[in-house]
């Protein structure tokens, strides 16, 4: 699967021999999926994921929105193929996601998770290159390529001054930033993030999510973040995925999903829904009486 | 942005083998007999040449036949268990591992014990004895090494101070068996309790078999180095490493076994030999950080010259008698890892 003539840009692939079915608008399909975890096939599950489905173009920002324990990281799961849908498929321009060779995999989809552990210090350009390994065979060497898509990818996230610094030694914002751009030197098609503003402070949340609707734009990729923050995912998306207790309440525009009473209910708070200029609705949360 | 190439990956390993070259020369020249340095240099030229034949007779025979192999057999030793270790702790994802700590090495002890009591009850040729050996050492390291991880889960996530406390209650376990197999059976060509328990150095293995030694650890390392950009990403978690493209079932099978035979290889032949597993990789890692495209080549030379070092030093401090090498790697290993767990502690 190597190429190493591709230009040293982040834009994602849009090979058509990536596409053997299906609405080329499209790029990923969730088709009815759904999954249990259970101890044991005698037991009773401790977990439940109903079978829900959506689709999501290029360009375009979902939102995986719920409480916690809602099964919003099994669907993220499921979406980066970790784990095999119990029924249904997930489709990434018409390729089971879960039935990907690693390598592939990699190539298609990067993770961006709450916080990267490290065992051994390593400085933020090495963490990036670390983007490029689904590009190489066992042992190779990093080529002037892989260190210029690293840099742009440093470049894209506003990091090319932290490049030489030490991942242990930077801020939360900081060493998102660089797991972000680790996740663009990849050069996926499709973007996942695991609650990636939990860490971060307000200023810093905006930053990431702002940056996060660019490169949607620039790059082409479809992107997927899994979070609670009510206000972000109103923001930041054009499809919000609901989820309660394993279960797909709603999918749709944020406008369309954001609806007082379906709100107060799933987050078990009272709350105000107002739509601002910009179509976008705004929650304000209230004090219980 | 400097990534590793393979021009600098050969230049620093050039340099470690250097370093092991002198280190080597001067390890040949001490000792109860003198011999001299600028002769020594020489003949061991003469020897990766090829030449023995050409070295006087006199002295030849101590440096050729006997403290050559004794320094050849700690290159191989030093090696396979710094490789082990880097290895080893990239799969647990614990920088406290070693082949010893985590009682890898004690399985393989009473692997090769139960192997040489084979070869004694079934009575078969010596010769037989220098394959079963190594065979029952692997297997003895492979099955503790599976012990000690399942010891070290807890709710399907590695813990690393369970892990540890894991590896050190099973090595005192095998160590229990090891002298219950010394005290009751103890047959001709089994060596002593403390061999196996402390290492040692001092009974290099035939020519013919330091030969496959030295095969069997350029297989094992040569196996485990095909992971090593893999061992990179592993490193932060298999999650993490599987979306960036690593095989995981795969690789951690590999160096699973790979590393277990690395420490099956050197304990057929030395015993227990602690710490070398932990104390390498850490300072290769200080010095070329935590690649593992340059940690592992530059731990198999690092600890080859840390075991000649310190087996020059357990036959030479009390000389005419000798030290067990094991003791001079616990004297310097274990405050080390004492600092190391206080650090990770803090």
């Amino acid at each position: 699967m190597s190429t190493p003539h591709r230009m040293p840009s982040l834009t994602a692939k849009t090979s058509s021999a990536d596409q053997p079915y299906g609405d080329p608008d499209v790029r990923l399909s969730v088709e009815q999926a759904s999954y249990v975890y259970a101890p044991n096939p005698s037991q009773a599950p401790l977990f439940t994921l109903e079978a829900l489905s959506f689709q999501a173009k290029p360009g375009e920002v979902v939102a995986i929105l719920g409480p916690n324990a809602s099964g919003k990281s099994t669907l993220l799961k499921l979406i980066s193929g970790a784990l095999e849908p119990l029924s249904g498929r997930v489709f990434l321009n018409g390729f089971a996601t879960h039935s990907l060779l690693p390598k592939t995999r990699a190539q298609r989809i990067a993770l961006v998770q709450q916080e990267s552990r490290l065992l051994f210090p390593s400085r933020a350009w090495e963490f990036v290159l670390q983007g490029r390994h689904a590009y190489g065979g066992g042992l190779r060497f990093e080529t002037e390529v892989d260190v210029t898509i690293a840099k742009n990818a440093l470049a894209q996230v506003g990091a090319s001054e932290l490049a030489d610094r030490w991942m242990d030694k930077i801020s939360g914002g900081e060493k998102q930033r660089v797991i972000l751009a680790r996740a663009l030197a990849q050069q996926p098609l499709l973007l996942l993030l695991d609650e990636p503003t939990l860490h971060l402070d307000i200023g810093a949340q905006v930053d990431l999510l702002d940056s996060l609707r660019r490169l949607a734009a620039q790059n082409r990729y479809t992107v997927v973040v899994v979070t609670h923050e009510l206000n972000l995912a109103g923001e930041y998306s054009d499809q919000v995925v609901l989820l309660q207790k394993g279960k797909c309440l709603r999918v749709g525009s944020p406008a369309s999903v954001y609806q007082r009473d379906l709100l107060e209910q799933v987050f078990q708070a009272p709350l105000t829904v107002e739509m601002t200029s910009s179509g976008r609705p705004r929650v304000t949360l209230l004090a219980k009486k | 942005m400097r990534p590793l190439t393979l021009g600098r990956l050969l230049l620093r390993c050039g340099i470690l083998a250097v370093i092991l070259f002198v280190v080597v020369v001067i390890a040949l020249k001490l000792g109860a007999v003198q011999v001299s340095l600028y002769g020594l240099g020489r003949d061991v030229i003469r020897v990766l040449l090829g030449q023995s034949s050409a070295i006087s007779s006199d002295y030849g025979m101590i440096v050729v036949d006997i403290r050559m192999p004794r320094i050849l057999l700690a290159i191989v030793v030093g090696a396979s268990l710094s490789v082990a270790g880097a290895s080893f702790q990239a799969l647990l994802r614990n920088p406290l591992a070693d082949p010893y700590v985590l009682g890898v090495s004690s399985g393989a002890s009473v692997g090769s014990i139960l192997g040489l009591m084979l070869v004694n009850q079934l009575a078969l040729s010596p010769a037989f004895a220098g394959l079963i050996t190594p065979l029952g050492a692997f297997l003895g390291a492979a099955l503790t090494i599976l012990v000690v991880y399942f010891l070290g889960r807890r709710s399907g996530q590695i813990d690393s101070t369970t892990l540890l406390l894991g590896g050190i209650i099973t090595a005192s376990f095998l160590s229990a068996i090891i002298t219950f197999l010394m005290s009751t059976l103890a047959g001709s060509n089994l060596k002593g309790a403390s061999f196996w328990m402390m290492g040692s150095l001092s009974t290099p293995p035939p020519h013919s078999l330091l030969y496959l030694l030295i095969f069997g650890f350029l297989f094992g390392a040569g196996v485990i180095y095909t992971t090593a950009s893999d061992l990179n990403l592993l490193l932060a978690g298999e999650i993490e490493a599987m979306h960036l493209g690593v095989d995981v079932p795969r690789v951690r099978l590999v160096v699973y076994l790979a590393a277990s035979f690395l420490t099956g290889l050197a304990v057929s032949v030395s015993g227990s030999i602690g710490y070398i597993g932990l104390l390498v990789p850490h300072a290769m890692r200080l010095i070329f950080g935590s690649d593992h495209r340059m940690l592992l080549p530059a731990s198999a030379l690092g600890g080859a010259i840390a075991l000649v070092i310190a087996d020059t030093i357990a036959r030479t401090v009390v000389a005419p008698s000798e030290l067990s090498v094991g003791a001079v790697t616990a004297l310097v290993g274990a405050p080390f890892f004492i600092y190391l767990l206080r650090r990770r502690l803090a």
